[in-house]
Order: C-alpha cells, then structure tokens, then sequence
C-alpha cells in the first residue's frame, strides 16, 4: 500500500482510564480532532503512516513523470501531467493534515531525504513503455484506492478528510489509466504486446503493494483497535485480485500467474504469491529505482533552496517595510 | 428524440441556441483562400509557441523547489496546452488538408515549426524558467488582449478564453520576479543572470514579418512593434521593483523562430515528444 508495513507504538496491555476513554470514543466512531488528547503511541504511528503516504504521492509523481514530455497525444499530455499534478496535490493534502500532529513538512522532508522513512515499494519499479501509464492507473491506483477507500472512515479527522478529498481523484486515475490500457490491448501488435508487458512487469509489485502477509505483519493489531488501518493486508490483496483478474480478461490480456483460479463457492480467486524476497529487496532499498527516485527527491529539494531561500527573505523584508511604515505613519 | 415539451423548454432553447453560436461562428477569414498560407503560418506561431513552452513547463513536474510551486508550474503548462489545441486545431480547419492539432504537434519537422525561439531554450533553473515565463506573459497578455478584437471571431474567441488564464500567469510571474529579484544575494543574482541570457531572444517578440503584415491588414492581429512600447513599460516596472538592472545596451536580437530558424534545442524536445508517433506511425493512443 501508500502506507506499507508502519510501526505501531501502542500498547496493547492493561489501558489508563484516559486511554481507555480515548479507546471508547474510537470505538463510537468518533473522529478525533487534532487539539485533543491522543496517547502517544497514536500520534506517533500516524505521524508514519501519513508521512509514508505523502511520501509515495510525492515519490509516486516520477515513474508517471517520466512519460509527460513523451505523451503521445496532446489530450494524453494534458490528462497525464494533471493527474501528476494531483499527486503532488494529494502530497500536499497529506503534509498539511500530518502537520496538525506537531510535525513539520520540512521534518518529514529531511526524514524522506535520509531514508529514515520509506515511501511505497511500488515506485522503485521503471516505466519503461507508455503502456506502463496505463497499468500504473490501472493496477497502482486501483491497488491504492482498495485501500484509501475504507480509510476514508479513518479516526483521525484530518487524515480522514484527506482520504475523501484524494479518493474521488484516485478512481478518475484508475479509469483513465483503464482506459490507456483498452486502447492498447486493441490497437496494433505492437501497441497489444506494451500492453501486456506492462502488466506482466505491475502485476507482482502490484501485490506487493498491500505488504506481507498477515502472518508476518506484526504491527497490524494496534493499529485497527484505533482505526488507522481498516482492513488486514491479505483482505485487500484478495479484493484486489478479485475485481483486476475479471478488468484483465476484459483487456484480452493474460495475468502472468498459472496457479490463478476461481473459487465459484467463495467467489475468490486464488493466486501465487509474490516474491516477498524481492519485496524485502526494494523495502531496504535495493528495487531497481530506489537511488534514482531518492536523488531525484533529494536533488529538487537542494537545487530549490535558494528559491526557498529567496521568497523567505522578501517576505521578512516585506514585513518589514510594512512595520516601518505604519510606524511612520503614527 | 426529446419530446416536443422537452424541446420547448426555454432554457433548453437557450441553451442550443448558444450552443450551435459556439459552434459555427461565422468567420470568412476560416475559408478565404488567398489569406489561407498566412494565416494558417500565423496560427502555428502561435500555437507552436504554447506548445513548447508548455512542453519546457511540463519538465518541471516533480522536480519543483516546493510542492506549492510544481503544482502552479503545473497548471501553467496545462493551460498552455490547453491553448495549443485550440490555435493548431483552428490552423488545421484553415489549412484544410485533412491534419489534425495532433498531427501539426506530432508529425512536423522543425523547420516547419513557427514557435518563438524564447521558449525553446533548455528551463535551466527556476530564475530561468520563471524570468522566462515573465519576458513572455507581458507580451502574450498584451497580445492576447488585443486579439479579442480580432477581425476574426474565431480568433478573438480563442483570445478570449486564454486571455483569463494568461492574465493570472502574468500576475504569477510578475510576483515571482520582484520576490526572487528583491529576495536573497544569491536569488538576486540567478534573476539577473536569467535576465542577461534571455535578454537577446526578447526583440524577436516585435519583429514583423509579410505574415504578420498579411495577418494585421486582415485586421486580424497588430503588428507586433505595436506591442513593444506597453511591454517595455511592464517589464521596465517590475525588474525596477524587482532590484534587477536592465540588460545594458541594445543585445543583437536573437531571431528566426517565426520562420523555422531555430536553436539546436528544438530538435532534442522534437525527437523526445513525437517519438511515440515516429515509432508507431498511425497507432492510435
């Protein structure tokens, strides 16, 4: 997911009567606002999955950037560089709805920088054909939305509100990365085989997108009692796989998988797993684009210093023309 | 098929009435065949140079100083964009040969491109990119202004709309510049060496051509001289405001652009934006 394998810092021994208040109001359904009281261990867990997923969002604006200056069409060039910009606007959302839990943006920021936080594993995959916009629509943002869409009921409030605001955005992504793909999967040969590459390349990571599975996910417990994560990451990946396989078949297009089937009883399909090796790979930092899309981050933050720098100064200036002269004016 | 009531509701036939308006603007200068090769020049000029500032814009996304200012670069590059398919698509009904805004964009070599020279040059850093945009808006919002009194409907409708979008960049740019100029030493100093190099690509704005002169006795657009008075004015306000000096003395204008001379940048934004369509010819996308 945006938000991958978070650490949860609570405690799930015996609560205090304030934690156990706190506790309850979650329970209710209640939103909690940001000047409330939150134990610790909440805020802090929060503070990692909203960074981590401003992070993906910002991160997440370069595989698809990649491709702006080469989009086929004047109409793609648009749609693609907009939904780009939603990104960086969804990064944007989420910075500022993180900022209401004490931290700052250039905090989160520099923790991004120094790999002290991660962003999601699926952006350290290369586009390498215009069909991977269409799969990266289709199967990041359709993997992205499974997940975003439960969290709209979120009990953090800003967090909350964020998610409706990104998730009425994301399910335009998807479709219009659906839509790439249909026009692909029935063009010329060329255009049917970049099609089917690129979901033979996004399936797997695709997966991986949900994390391990719950087996192996240590942290997951905690973080549902307080309703910052909804659902358990095998239920997702099921889901997912569930509605893709059927939109796949649709394409004319063969998920890279032998072991797929259907359970007519269950109404699930049953699928390998992805190579969760490689996934621990790319988590630590060894996926085939982590140092380009870091330096990339890393390099628009130094090179935009002195733009930053620049417009702090003539706002200080500024402000203090206006002192002196309303003090003149006295 | 709508019912008779349905047809007879008055905003409904408010509506279709403004609709087909929209649609079919009676313009004789669309079908008028000696104006034809000028006008359809003077409409890649315009187009092209939307075109390639957007293209150079949309380099940005990404990669800006704050995520403030990715997004508004953005949205700049979107609108021009948004612009060159309305000038290529109105060139392509007036040269009436079966092309496309797609197809004029996609499938031309840069000799046949018409865009000013200005806006083909590399982004370089955000002092560039943003004394460029500058440079540029005071004179298309002073252009575009005009144009809405085109001779022309269509052309003055196409003015119209970009005009709204193109009066905000300027505000933008503007701002930017006495920020950046009147902020840091260091800012101050990338402001000014932006302004040195973009300098002699400025003059190429108000040199007229038989095009231009076919196109202004039409009473389609002034003559590009006439625009350099008020936008020596704007510029002159805001670099002063800005702490910046103007470029001493009078560069050699840089020019050629307009005629399909250009820098040896266009053919590396060419070979990157039309690949797709050179490698797979008639795909469909």
């Amino acid at each position: 997911m945006y938000a991958q394998m978070v650490e949860s810092e609570g405690n799930r021994g015996d609560l205090t009567a304030q934690e156990r208040a706190f506790q309850d109001r979650i329970d209710a359904g209640e939103k909690i606002e940001p000047k409330e009281w939150m134990p610790e261990g909440y805020r802090k867990t929060l503070i990692r999955q909203m960074g981590q997923h401003a992070h993906s969002e910002i991160v997440g604006q370069l595989p698809e950037g990649n491709w702006i200056t080469r989009a086929p069409t004047l109409e793609r060039k648009a749609i693609l560089l907009a939904k780009v910009q939603d990104e960086a606007g969804h990064g944007l959302y989420l910075y500022s709805a993180a900022e209401t839990l004490g931290v700052t943006r250039d905090e989160l920021f520099e923790a991004l920088h120094s790999g002290k936080m991660k962003y999601s594993s699926i952006f350290n995959y290369p586009t390498l054909t215009w069909a991977d916009m269409g799969a990266v629509g289709w199967l990041v943002d359709g993997a992205a939305i499974m997940n975003q869409v439960p969290l709209q009921r979120t009990s953090y409030g800003p967090y909350s509100r964020a998610m409706i605001r990104i998730c009425k955005e994301e399910s335009f992504h998807q479709r219009q990365g659906y839509a790439i793909m249909m026009k692909m999967a029935a063009g010329t040969p060329e255009q049917k085989e970049m099609a089917q590459d690129a979901l033979n390349r996004f399936w797997y990571p695709a997966l991986m997108m949900f994390g391990p599975s719950d087996k192996d996910s240590v942290h997951s417990e905690q973080s549902m009692a307080w309703k910052i994560k909804m659902n358990t990451n095998d239920e997702l990946r099921q889901k997912f796989v569930n509605e893709t396989v059927p939109q796949a078949e649709l394409l004319g297009l063969t998920v890279p998988d032998e072991n797929l089937t259907y359970d007519e009883q269950t109404g699930d399909y049953s699928f390998s797993e992805p190579d969760w090796a490689e996934f621990f790979e790319v988590i630590k930092g060894n996926g085939p684009c982590n140092r380009e899309r870091l330096q990339a981050r890393r390099d628009a933050w130094s090179e935009g210093e002195w733009f930053r720098d620049g417009l702090t100064a003539y706002a200080e200036k500024s402000a203090k023309r206006r002192a002196a002269a309303a003090l003149a004016a006295e | 098929m709508s019912s008779p009531s349905d047809m007879n509701t008055g905003d409904v036939v408010e509506l279709a009435a403004k609709e087909a308006a929209q649609q079919d603007v009676p313009d004789h200068h669309v079908t008028d065949v000696a104006l034809k090769p000028a006008f359809f020049d003077w409409l890649c000029r315009m187009g092209d140079t939307t075109l390639i500032l957007g293209h150079r814009t949309s380099e940005w996304c990404g990669h800006g100083p704050a995520l403030e200012e990715d997004i508004a670069q953005a949205n700049i590059a979107l609108d021009l964009i948004g612009h060159t398919q309305m000038w290529l698509g109105l060139a392509a009904e007036v040269e009436d040969e079966g092309r496309t805004a797609d197809t004029l964009a996609y499938l031309r070599d840069a000799m046949k491109f018409r865009n000013l020279l200005l806006v083909e040059l590399p982004k370089g850093d955000m002092a560039v990119t943003i004394m460029r945009q500058f440079l540029f808006d005071a004179w298309h919002h002073d252009y575009l202004g005009k144009l809405t009194g085109s001779s022309s409907p269509r052309v003055a409708e196409i003015a119209a709309k970009a005009l709204k979008e193109v009066t905000y960049h300027l505000e933008r740019s503007s701002d930017l510049v006495v920020r950046l100029g009147d902020g840091t030493d260091a800012s101050r100093r990338r402001m000014q060496d932006a302004l040195e190099l973009l300098w002699p690509y400025t003059g190429e704005m108000f040199v007229s051509d038989e095009v231009d002169r076919a196109i202004a006795e039409a009473g389609i657009a002034p003559l590009v001289e006439d625009l350099h008075a008020d936008w020596t004015e704007t510029v002159t306000e805001i670099l002063k405001e800005a702490t910046l000096e103007l470029p001493s003395g009078t560069a050699y204008a840089q020019k050629g652009g307009r005629t399909g001379r250009h820098t040896e940048h266009l053919g590396f934004v060419l070979a990157e934006m039309q690949f797709l369509q050179r490698a797979y010819p008639g795909a469909s996308w």
